[in-house]
């Protein structure tokens, strides 16, 4: 830490996207009690307009100021511009459908909005953090604030099991990151990631058991933020409980976040004993696809199926982690890729089931999308787009993120841990095609003869990741290649 | 934009514009499939205009950067094989909108839409020359069959429609883990360019990688052929799908499997593609007599015809496998009549269907009193699918015998009785659905054929006589391809299998 940590306005850029998120959070709680609720669209407004300003900010710092803030505390790099960018997208893509579906669930608040924003808030300093603190506080706000949100609707005792579930084994996890920090700090004496990594390199690099423990202690924790096996346990209750706009965030944003932080501090920090943690990744990537796939094919509830299906996503990145110590750009490089075509694949999936579920959530059924082909061909056809993107058709996100893993995987010599993954993505064709199959091929059902038509916010949540995932399938290399140049800055 | 790209796009260009024409206006959907789809078969007799027939060359290629990193580009160029069952594609896509016309009333645009979208895809199948734009056709053509056999199939057209595509997953995620392979040890996808690596010993791989990569070729491709014990999934999917699907299936789905083992298994992997050759070809003459035993014993005429797919692909996959200039001529032109004349079969089976509404047999007889014209139709194409001479089985199934008996004569006698079988099964339902006494059913609604059906039928009679009694037409740009692909196969393998017609053998030995 820097002995004269000054303020300059450099910095106070660099941190924009963080402060107006904040700041219009807490307007939002102040406004709450004076906005009327039933008429009003105005939290949703005012969020969205401060999602857009914090993205907008972010590529400012970015273009503008990049560098390290508050004496290297931070990091305003390409990856960390990413990541920002990406929480953002969620965030927006959180709120667009929310509209609809919190107005049917008459629970309409600021408050929803305003956890949103600190929730997001804390991500975007996760993946700018450059100091082990910070990101735990980062990992604090963010997490704090989705727990809250899971349990957001109070009157529903699944939301309650959900928020709670989610509490106790996300302060576990957290609980076990800090310990990892509190070992590093023991060892090494320094929090920031480059010089913890000068440290594991110097010629008094500390005891190996001791930053093996520390590593250990730090990818249970990542591990479970990011629902990867064999910590994935409390991810399909989380996201069957938690309301569906809240679960489509949870799958996307936390995920994105904590795998930004993973790569940063293995790939930064951790990357001297890379041969130590890259087989652990390994095993982990391996049993998140094959848990996560092989549970989702048993699953009748669509969130339910959804939450295993992101388990096995956080394998597929897993992968492309267990294979960045030896192609580091590569590697690094389809990671974020993937995310990005994960995070707009999944919550546009996520949106339609906001959209069909009903009054308290009762329509989460997969049968209940019956005949949704017929009743409304558009949703059904941006489902489609997710779901096949999801499979990993050609012309989608989803395919050439898959397709960016696996060849760094193969480039890494990782043949076994690809085609198993490959395979097992054959298996999880199975349970998105049942999707499919309900939507197109079943006669529809009164429950969806019922449904309304689409609201606006409802169709541009749809309309806007449905255009992305294409537009990733189709021209992936302006991603790719931004993704690939701010991997190389990583160290 | 030249030719071949704008064959490619139409079909693509009139799907997007099918998606915008409302549902309250079926028949909407179906005159501008129609004429999409006839332009483009008009288009692509334009190339065979154009293409020139004395070279084994790759014609009106194109390559255009797509993706800078991984180095993807939209590579697309036909030769003498893949300009045919281009032509095949845009050949029988028109007749499949034809036999649908009254068939598909439940959601008629989306139809239209995914059978030029199939269209597109398997164009492009046959097209592509960079491996990584050949696998996404390769998908691409999976998701509109998908849909085709699941909304518009018969009763338990889910349970084929899933089994069909995750059996096909299954085998491309094997092959996109060796294009991949392959990616990495030489930077490039195109597939000309690595043809030119192996054949100039830049590249090469181990034996044991070679086996492995060509296995996972392979694999992928014996799924879509169907190769014995690959098929399972074919007579659900074939008997499942509507007329028009059951059509572009068998026609021209299949052969996206034998067109891949010729076009990039054999000259990709040479070594292990003849060291394997023994067993692929054990388990194709099990195919051959296999698939002809089973249709015999089938009530349901599409199932009948399903399982002769099995026992007609089986003679394609022998042909290749003989490595000989006969058995690949005979081969590649099987794959061509066999597109023409099942997809006839299917095609007058789905009017059959249309009239009486079954598929069994048993529901049949007599039905050449009610309808004397549709029985000569379905006759022709029978005798065409038996072999007879004069049509055009008969050339292809010469070929290939001829050919594997130059590589190894027992083979041919194996092989031989399945087309005895083939007589069998054929003409025997024949029998039972045409001849006998006449099914009151039958004299109630099958009724002879009419104008648009006509119009399915010609083309295909048409073509069946003149490929049987004038293959001249076809065969010599064929020939041309087969023998450099033959040459290709000779590269790092010790010559044991001589050729009857060594065309470009002596170059083979200088370029060693």
């Amino acid at each position: 830490m820097p002995a004269n940590p000054t303020f300059n306005l450099d910095d106070l850029i660099r941190f924009l996207p963080e402060i107006i998120l904040t700041v219009m959070g807490t307007l939002l709680m102040v406004l709450d009690p004076v906005i009327n609720k039933r008429s009003s669209k105005a939290f949703g407004n005012l969020s969205l307009l401060a999602l857009v300003a914090a993205g907008a900010a972010a590529v400012f710092a970015y273009t503008t100021k990049a560098g390290p803030a508050f004496g290297g505390m931070l990091m305003v790099d390409g990856f960390a511009t990413f990541f920002r960018v990406l929480v953002m997208v969620v965030g927006i893509l959180t709120v667009l459908p929310s509209y609809s579906f919190l107005t049917r669930q008459e629970a309409e608040t600021g408050e929803f909005h305003a956890l949103l924003l600190f929730s997001i808030a804390g991500q975007s300093i996760m993946v700018a953090a450059n100091e082990l603190i910070i990101v735990f506080i980062g990992l604090e706000i963010s997490s704090i604030a989705s727990y809250v949100l899971a349990g957001y609707l109070r009157d529903d005792k699944r939301a309650n099991e959900a928020s709670v579930k989610y509490f106790l084994l996300g302060s576990f996890a957290t609980a076990f990151f800090l310990y990892g920090v509190a070992v590093i700090y023991g060892c090494t004496g320094t929090i920031n990631l480059t010089a913890v990594r000068t440290a594991l390199t110097g010629q008094d690099a500390p005891s190996t058991l001791f930053v093996g423990l520390a590593a250990a202690l730090m990818f249970v924790g990542l591990a479970f933020k990011v629902s990867a096996a064999p910590f994935q346990v409390w991810a399909p209750d989380v996201y069957q409980g938690a309301p569906t706009p809240v679960a489509a965030f949870l799958s996307a944003g936390p995920k994105a976040a904590a795998f930004a932080v993973f790569l940063r501090i293995f790939m930064t920090a951790f990357e001297p004993i890379a041969h130590g943690w890259e087989p652990i990744v390994w095993g982990s990537a391996l049993l998140s696809m094959i848990i996560g796939n092989f549970a989702a094919l048993l699953q009748s509830n669509i969130k339910r199926m959804l939450a295993y299906s992101s388990v096995a996503h956080a394998g597929y990145v897993m992968v492309a982690l267990a294979a960045a110590p030896t192609t580091p750009n590569g590697g690094i490089g389809a990671a974020m890729f993937y995310l990005a075509a994960y995070a707009l694949m999944n919550v546009g999936a996520f949106a339609v089931v906001s959209y069909v579920s009903g009054r308290g959530e009762r329509s989460t059924s997969i049968d209940d999308l019956a005949g949704l082909g017929q009743r409304q061909p558009m949703m059904a056809a941006m489902l489609t787009i997710f779901l096949l993107s999801l499979i990993g058709v050609p012309l989608t996100g989803g395919f050439f993120g898959k397709f960016y893993i696996f060849r760094s995987a193969l480039e890494s010599h990782l043949v076994w841990l690809t085609v198993i993954g490959l395979l097992t993505s054959a298996v999880a064709a199975y349970y998105y095609l049942r999707v499919l199959v309900v939507m197109y091929m079943h006669e529809p059902t009164e429950a969806t003869s019922k449904i309304d038509p689409p609201s606006l916010g409802l169709r541009a949540a749809l309309i806007l990741p449905a255009i992305g995932t294409l537009f990733l399938g189709i021209f992936p290399n302006w991603v790719l290649d931004f993704a690939d140049r701010s991997a190389s800055l990583l160290k | 934009m030249n030719l071949l790209e704008v064959v490619l796009f139409l079909p693509l260009a009139a799907f997007l514009i099918a998606l915008l024409i409302p549902r309250s206006s079926p028949q909407a959907s179906r005159v501008w499939a129609i004429l999409a789809s006839v332009a483009t078969f008009v288009l692509s007799l334009g190339l065979l205009g154009w293409f020139d027939r004395s070279t084994a060359g790759e014609q009106f290629a194109v390559d255009i950067p797509w993706i800078s990193a991984p180095d993807i580009h939209f590579a697309i160029s036909a030769n003498g094989v893949s300009l045919w069952l281009v032509l095949l594609s845009t050949f029988l896509t028109p007749l499949c909108i034809l036999i649908s016309w009254r068939a598909i009333q439940d959601r008629a645009k989306e139809f239209y839409a995914f059978l030029l979208l199939l269209e597109f895809g398997l164009i492009g199948v046959f097209l592509a020359q960079d491996l990584f734009l050949f696998y996404v056709f390769w998908e691409v053509s999976l998701v509109p069959m998908y849909f085709l056999i699941g909304i518009w199939g018969h009763e338990r057209r889910i349970y084929a429609a899933v089994k069909f595509f995750l059996y096909t997953m299954a085998g491309s995620v094997l092959m996109l883990t060796a294009i991949i392979y392959i990616y990495n040890r030489t930077q490039t996808f195109s597939y000309p360019a690595i043809v030119d690596m192996l054949s100039s010993g830049r590249l090469s791989f181990t034996p044991e990688e070679q086996l492995w990569l060509f296995l996972a070729f392979f694999i992928a491709f014996a799924i879509k052929v169907p190769l014995f014990p690959l098929h399972t999934w074919l007579p659900d999917a074939h008997v499942e799908a509507p007329a028009a699907g059951s059509v572009m299936l068998a026609a021209v789905m299949l052969k996206m499997g034998t067109y891949g083992i010729l076009h990039f298994c054999l000259p990709l992997f040479p070594s292990a593609a003849r060291e394997c050759a023994p067993w692929i070809v054990v388990l194709a003459i099990i195919g051959i007599i296999y698939g002809a035993l089973v249709a015999m014993v089938q009530p349901n005429m599409k199932k009948l015809v399903a399982y002769s797919s099995v026992s007609h692909l089986g003679f394609v996959v022998l042909g290749i496998f003989s490595f000989t200039q006969m058995g690949l001529d005979g081969a590649v032109y099987q794959m061509l009549n066999h597109g023409i004349s099942t997809g006839a079969l299917f095609a007058i089976v789905g009017l059959l269907y249309e009239r009486r509404h079954s598929l069994e047999i048993k529901d049949y007889g007599g039905v050449a009193t009610a309808a004397p014209w549709l029985s000569t139709a379905f006759l022709i194409t029978t005798l065409a699918s038996i072999g007879l001479p004069t049509l055009n089985n008969f050339v292809g199934e010469f070929l290939v015998l001829q050919g594997s008996a130059l590589a190894n004569f027992k083979w041919t006698i194996f092989a031989s009785i399945g087309v005895i079988l083939s007589a069998c099964y054929m003409l025997w339902m024949y029998q039972r659905v045409f001849y006998g006494e006449v099914n009151p059913e039958v004299r109630h609604h099958v009724f002879d054929l009419k104008l648009r059906e006509w119009a399915v039928v010609v083309p295909f009679i048409v073509m069946m006589v003149w490929m049987g009694v004038y293959s001249q037409s076809f065969l010599p740009p064929v020939g041309k391809v087969t023998a450099k692909v033959l040459d290709e196969t000779q590269v790092n393998v010790p010559f044991r299998v001589q050729n009857s017609a060594p065309a470009h053998n002596t170059e083979a030995a200088n370029a060693r």
